[in-house]
């Protein structure tokens, strides 16, 4: 009735290059979870403060990012581009990809953020003699930072999740590490079996790191 | 001193203050009491710019408020100011909330701006505080941490607005206290209460305004004893 025979061996014989992928994944969801939060605080800031063509490029790009599948908005770096003759390095599609994808859900977390620091801490802020880049950066953003903290812990962990759909355009990170030996050694279950495992390890390291700095940046 | 002449204030179509002229000198505690939407408390948003005004003119020790070329926030280190939401900082310390400012703003060492926050601590009676976060503190112990916050600037002005009306009754005293004490070093203080015996006991004079009008002033003893005014008369009745 079940007649499938596990081989472990080949997996174990990769291991090496898979965890090498798995830097690969956290290198990526690492750099653009940077460029999602630089951008994402951008438009956050020209969606609350401005008006215009930068509000509304803001908008779409809020709006796009969080209601069309990443899948897609990968797809359009990869094969939209390449249809009019960008043709962009795999490694660059799944940073832009996810980058824009970061930066539209952040950027949402980031105007919660600032809408849960009240106004009048900027007001006794100024009160106290500061210019504006001085209340921003010493008494606003501190706190706007504090309430996106977790919610930048979650998009992390989804910026690690996500860049699996590298796999799809041919980029070697851990999915497409495994689906590459997967194909060679036809160890399928074996091989998605050990990278699952390897995915929650990832994931569980960055909660863990992401703990131990909030109880040393949060002291309040 | 503070001269105010012909301040007009609009919100969109609300006229707050219709023309208000007024001095106040150095080393006096000048009260301004008046219903809600009086527009007393528009008028200490006016005196360090943060509020815009329409008409008329405020000068701080000669300068021009709302000119153009002002410094802003060179005046405002003239002019502190104590909400009635006492706003401390809730990410840094008793200690940080005080001493930041006199650092960043007034170039301070460290170790100066240090000494100088935790003497205003001390002063408000928070000196076993220091190393506490805003949020273990009362109303009261907060209001005092602003007050000391503002007062490291060393400004020449302090202005509170309604310093008082956020807080429980029982804590009410100890910021009262506090303003007392300031008062008696010879602050020169605008307080919009609503605490009028603060105000009959502690000012030199008393304003009272009555939709952006400044009504009567004088001492206490005539607001409170002989009010030449309709309106402050029936303010008085109904506060009392």
């Amino acid at each position: 009735m079940f007649d499938y025979n596990f081989h472990w061996r080949p997996v174990l014989r990769t291991l090496p290059d898979l965890i090498q992928a798995g830097l690969t994944t956290l290198e990526v969801a690492t750099l653009s979870m940077v460029i999602g939060i630089l951008l994402g605080l951008c438009l956050a800031l020209a969606r609350m403060n401005m008006t215009g063509p930068l509000k509304w490029l803001a908008v779409t790009w809020i709006e796009l990012a969080r209601n069309t599948p990443a899948l897609f908005q990968l797809f359009f770096f990869g094969f939209g581009l390449g249809a009019i003759g960008i043709n962009l390095t795999p490694y660059t599609i799944i940073l832009a990809g996810l980058s824009f994808n970061c930066a539209g859900y952040l950027a949402e977390n980031f105007r919660g953020g600032f809408q849960a620091v009240p106004d009048t801490q900027l007001k006794a802020a100024r009160c106290l003699g500061m210019n504006a880049w001085q209340a921003y950066t010493r008494i606003v953003i501190p706190q706007v930072f504090r309430v996106v903290y977790h919610p930048i812990t979650n998009q992390m962990v989804w910026a690690v999740l996500m860049s699996s759909l590298g796999m799809l355009i041919g980029f070697r990170e851990l999915s497409g590490e495994t689906q590459f030996f997967a194909s060679r050694t036809f160890r399928i279950f074996e091989y998605f079996a050990v990278t699952a495992v390897l995915y929650y390890v990832i994931v569980k390291l960055i909660l863990a790191v992401s703990r131990l700095l909030a109880m040393r940046l949060f002291r309040y | 001193m503070i001269q105010i002449r012909d301040l007009h204030k609009h919100f969109g179509d609300l006229h707050v203050l219709k023309g208000i002229n007024l001095d106040v000198n150095k080393g006096e505690v000048l009260s301004v009491i008046g219903s809600s939407g009086s527009g007393k408390s528009t008028l200490l948003y006016c005196l360090n710019n943060l509020e815009q005004i329409q008409q008329g003119s405020v000068h701080v020790d000669g300068i021009n408020v709302h000119a153009k070329g002002t410094d802003v926030n060179k005046l405002r280190q003239k002019l502190g100011m104590v909400f009635q939401q006492w706003n401390s900082f809730p990410h840094l310390t008793v200690l940080e909330n005080v001493s930041l400012a006199p650092r960043i703003v007034k170039g301070k060492s460290k170790g100066e701006a240090i000494a100088m926050a935790e003497k205003q601590l001390k002063h408000v009676g928070l000196g076993d505080k220091l190393k506490h976060y805003p949020n273990s503190l009362s109303g009261g112990q907060q209001q005092r941490l602003a007050i000391a916050r503002a007062l490291a600037m060393e400004p020449e002005y302090m202005l509170f607005d309604e310093a008082t009306s956020a807080l429980d009754p029982e804590k009410v005293g100890e910021v009262l206290d506090t303003m007392r004490l300031l008062a008696e070093e010879g602050m020169t203080m605008i307080c919009v209460t609503h605490e009028m015996g603060f105000a009959k006991e502690v000012s030199d004079r008393v304003a009272h305004f009555h939709q952006g009008i400044m009504e009567e002033i004088g001492p206490p003893e005539q607001i409170f004893g002989a009010p030449q005014s309709e309106h402050t008369r029936k303010f008085l009745a109904n506060v009392r």
